[in-house]
């Protein structure tokens, strides 16, 4: 029903998954957690682009599993409220009196084991969100629409994220060339020599980089006049004097009010404008944007949506999104909502153009 | 005619070294240049000076001018020249921008502001172009070096530059590939009217393709002329043209069809004797080794025999599992299955410490081995780690290389003295099989026939050596037996005059000029000696 395979805009799918998250952060309940999670999980499986990164929500699954067993087994390890139902009575272990305030082992009860869950399932929920968004859409990509203006500060950040893998690979090949010659093992020695190649490597690396991107075209200075270009640097220069001030004036409560909000917003203001105007003298264009469809629309207004009823959820519903660990927690018809709305864009969006192409072994 | 780039007393130098001096070089329009000349002459330098890259990227300091279609862009930096000269770096990877071949086919076009609408034109022109329509939405890093190499001159087509400058297009591709990638070059130069500067140490792979040579003298100046003119007397030729002026032909054949005919003309020759049959130990025996990389199956149950004193050559094209082997015969890379005996040992069940006395390797960026500040201090190292009595490390170095000043920073050494340091250190373990990765790349003839002088010295010491070489030249130069591996699996081994001579993409030239079982010049020189008495 949406029509022809293509890959959905990075930026739809960073709000959808904001959104998501959001609304995770807004309960503890954790029937409601879990439909979170579960319609991730979900439009994941959907909609995963076959890029490397696609094939990252596992790694996050991982982590969050692991932060929730971590946050049930400080709780245990740390002790926790004294009252409740004790499941096993564990001997506390003394601590001298500096220690005072921290308590080691002790009773466990189930109280306790509830709510170091309840709290680790949030956080699972939204590393799984980030998690989400990782694996659907390209980083690259999302990184690569920003407006003209920031473009030069887009591509610093797409060249790092290049980087990272590059320094694993070379950080392998210097430990196994290391390992085939004798020498210093321990301490500094040792570090030094893996440190040295490596380093060398990278520095290398950036230069060639920085030559090719160089000889093909980055950084042209377009055709900018000499006004033009003092203009621009006048208005982000007023910007930021705007907004240091608003900042500062909005900290300092004895500071007049109409230096506050007024002056941040000011500031703000100017910035866009001076954006505009560095944007306009870039003579560079986009080969193959993302279009914005109605798909786009769906995707942002369903994470806009969850997270706005999560809000809701959380402030009008207090039982529901925050349930004591005495009683069974239950879901309200609009808790159920704010679960399952996040399952939409499995079904809203195309198929990734990606998940065709990228299946293909490498060779 | 006016040409499209002018070079104009070009001078170039460091501060006490100069590089380049007077050099005037004009490059007509679809006419394409060879830049030769020995290892760290200025090269790269040349080239640089074109693309803006020399003095930007480099330091130093440049004098003379550059002109383009008679305007000067000497004071341009590289990316006010994008739309004019594309550059292809050594290693297409480490210039690569996107992540996908589409996205970085656009990238250039981006930066100049193309039209939307032509940007996609122009890309779908240079996929078919350049004949990787197929590779498309493909991730970069997980094409091949030959692939990666026609992206990375399909990338800085797209713009439509009056020049392509080429380095070394073809050092690290396997003979297919680097024929694939001169094809490509050539239909560019012969079709579109590409005015194309290329620089590239392997001469046998481009000579007949080029319209000029520039050969960088090593004072600093640079003769430009045509191929056979230079070629004459150069320091750096192919075989081809060693055997020319050997057999002393007049004109000198610059491709194997043009030495066929001439070779119609030579004496009877008395073929080369095959090599006696040495009685050898087995030094190193590996039974079905099988190395798996994911799903990728990398090797696939290889047999190999390495016997002392015994040179055996690794061949295969990219990509077809020569590291994988070369790796898992030393013990540190994971084999899946198989066996493989050192002396009694398996050099996979060892420590570290053990392994490096019973198999010795030499990877690829031989640099990775070297991290101290000058050569005496990386000896040291080698002698301590090794437990050698010091001054064993520099004696073998001596041996290899003679006369390194020990006080030069590993960085400063040339790339066959910084293999030759990375060996010595190795050997310092005394190990009784050596295995190289590569040796030969960044490599020119000179540093070649010192390389194979060395590794002859090796194996007379009694040494089992296994190298992995894409470079047919060399490997019939040093070869005692050929290992021919493809996905993994060896499709043929046993004698260079066997295997290299019978197969179209390995054969070296002069086997293709007079057959089978003549493989290098010297055979010929010999054979000619004999009957000029």
């Amino acid at each position: 029903m949406w029509g022809l395979p293509r890959d959905l805009h990075p930026i739809a799918w960073w709000t959808w998954a904001i959104g998501l998250a959001a609304a995770a952060s807004f309960t503890t309940n954790p029937l409601l957690l879990l439909l979170v999670m579960g319609s991730a999980t979900v439009v994941v499986m959907a909609r995963r682009s076959g890029h490397p990164f696609g094939r990252s929500f596992r790694l996050y699954a991982l982590l969050a599993l692991v932060t929730v067993v971590m946050r049930v087994v400080f709780r245990l390890v740390f002790g926790g409220q004294e009252v409740g139902h004790v499941l096993l009575d564990l001997p506390e272990v003394p601590l001298p009196d500096w220690a005072a305030g921290v308590r080691l082992l002790g009773p466990v009860t189930s109280e306790a084991l509830l709510a170091g869950l309840y709290d680790g399932l949030r956080l699972a929920a939204i590393i799984l969100c980030v998690g989400a968004a990782n694996s659907l859409a390209n980083p690259k990509r999302l990184l690569a629409s920003v407006p003209p203006a920031l473009y030069e500060i887009g591509t610093a950040l797409v060249v790092a994220v290049t980087i990272f893998p590059q320094l694993a690979d070379s950080a392998r090949r210097v430990r196994a060339a290391q390992a085939l010659r004798g020498g210093a093992t321990s301490g500094v020695g040792r570090l030094r020599r893996f440190l040295v190649p490596v380093l060398e490597d990278a520095l290398e690396r950036s230069l060639a980089l920085a030559a090719g991107m160089d000889t093909r075209g980055y950084g042209r200075s377009g055709g900018a006049s000499r006004g033009e270009r003092s203009t621009t640097g006048a208005l982000l220069l007023l910007a930021l004097t705007g907004i240091c001030v608003g900042t500062y004036a909005w900290l300092d409560p004895t500071a007049p009010r109409v230096l506050a909000l007024p002056m941040l917003a000011a500031g703000a203001v100017v910035a866009v404008l001076g954006l505009i105007s560095a944007g306009r003298r870039v003579h560079r264009t986009r080969y193959r944007p993302d279009p914005w469809r109605t798909p786009e629309l769906v995707t942002v207004g369903i994470g806009l949506a969850v997270a706005v009823l999560g809000w809701y959820v959380g402030h009008a519903q207090v039982a529901v999104a925050y349930p004591g660990v005495d009683t069974m927690p239950y879901l309200s018809p609009l808790a159920l909502v704010v679960g399952v709305l996040g399952t939409v864009p499995a079904a809203a969006t195309p198929v990734p153009s990606s998940a065709l192409t990228g299946r293909e072994v490498p060779a | 005619m006016r040409g499209v780039i002018e070079l104009r007393d070009i001078g170039f130098r460091y501060d006490e070294q100069e590089v380049l001096r007077a050099v005037d070089l004009t490059l007509d329009e679809g006419e394409l240049v060879l830049v030769s000349g020995r290892t760290g002459v200025g090269k790269s330098t040349l080239l640089g000076v074109v693309t803006g890259l020399v003095p930007r990227f480099s330091g130093g300091v440049l004098s003379g001018d550059v002109l383009l279609d008679g305007a000067s862009i000497v004071e341009q930096p590289p990316r006010e020249r994008a739309h004019l000269v594309g550059y292809v770096g050594q290693d297409p990877l480490a210039g690569f921008v996107a992540d996908t071949v589409e996205e970085e086919l656009a990238y250039g076009m981006e930066q100049l502001g193309t039209a939307p609408e032509t940007m996609r034109r122009r890309v779908e022109e240079t996929l078919d172009l350049l004949g990787i329509a197929d590779l498309r939405a493909r991730d970069l890093r997980t094409l091949s070096g030959g692939q990666q190499q026609r992206v990375a001159i399909g990338s800085v087509l797209t713009t439509h530059p009056r020049v392509l400058v080429l380095d070394e297009p073809t050092s690290a591709l396997d003979p297919t590939a680097a024929e694939d990638v001169l094809a490509t070059i050539t239909r560019l130069v012969h079709d579109l009217g590409l005015t194309v500067l290329l620089a590239e140490h392997r001469l046998e792979r481009v000579v007949p393709f080029a319209d000029r040579i520039a050969l960088v003298t090593g004072d600093g100046t640079v003769r430009v002329d045509e191929p056979r003119s230079v070629l004459a007397d150069s320091p750096v030729a192919p075989p081809l043209v060693d055997l020319g002026r050997l057999a002393r032909w007049d004109p000198l054949p610059l491709t194997v069809r043009d030495a066929r005919r001439e070779a119609r003309s030579l004496p009877d020759l008395a073929p080369p004797e095959p090599a006696p049959a040495r009685e050898s130990r087995p030094v190193l025996v590996a039974r079905g080794v099988t190395v798996v990389h994911g799903a990728l199956v990398a090797v696939r149950e290889v047999d190999l025999t390495l016997s002392a004193g015994h040179v055996t050559v690794l061949m295969g094209r990219n990509g077809s599992g020569k590291s994988s082997l070369i790796w898992a015969l030393q013990g540190t890379g994971r084999r899946r299955s198989g066996s493989i005996d050192v002396d009694g040992d398996d050099p996979g069940e060892l420590a570290p410490a053990e392994r490096r006395t019973h198999v010795g390797l030499v990877p690829q960026t031989a640099a990775d081995l070297l991290y101290l500040e000058s050569v005496a201090e990386e000896c040291a190292a080698a002698d301590e780690g090794a437990e050698a009595p010091s001054g064993t490390c520099r004696g073998l170095l001596d041996r290899l290389a003679p006369g390194i000043d020990t006080d030069l920073h590993p960085r400063d050494l040339s790339e066959g003295q910084r293999l030759a340091l990375a060996l010595a250190i190795v050997l310092t373990a005394r190990p009784p099989v050596l295995l190289l990765d590569e040796p030969t790349r960044g490599l020119d003839y000179a540093g070649k026939a010192e390389l194979a002088r060395i590794v002859a010295d090796l194996a007379a010491d009694g040494r089992a050596v296994l190298l992995a070489t894409h470079d047919v030249e060399f490997a019939a130069h040093v070869a005692d037996d050929v290992v021919v591996l493809a996905e993994g699996e060896v499709v043929s081994s046993g004698p260079p005059r066997r295997v290299l001579a019978e197969s179209p993409s390995f054969a070296p030239q002069v086997t293709k000029v007079l057959g089978p079982p003549w493989l290098v010049v010297e055979e010929v020189a010999a054979a000619l000696e004999e009957v000029r008495r």
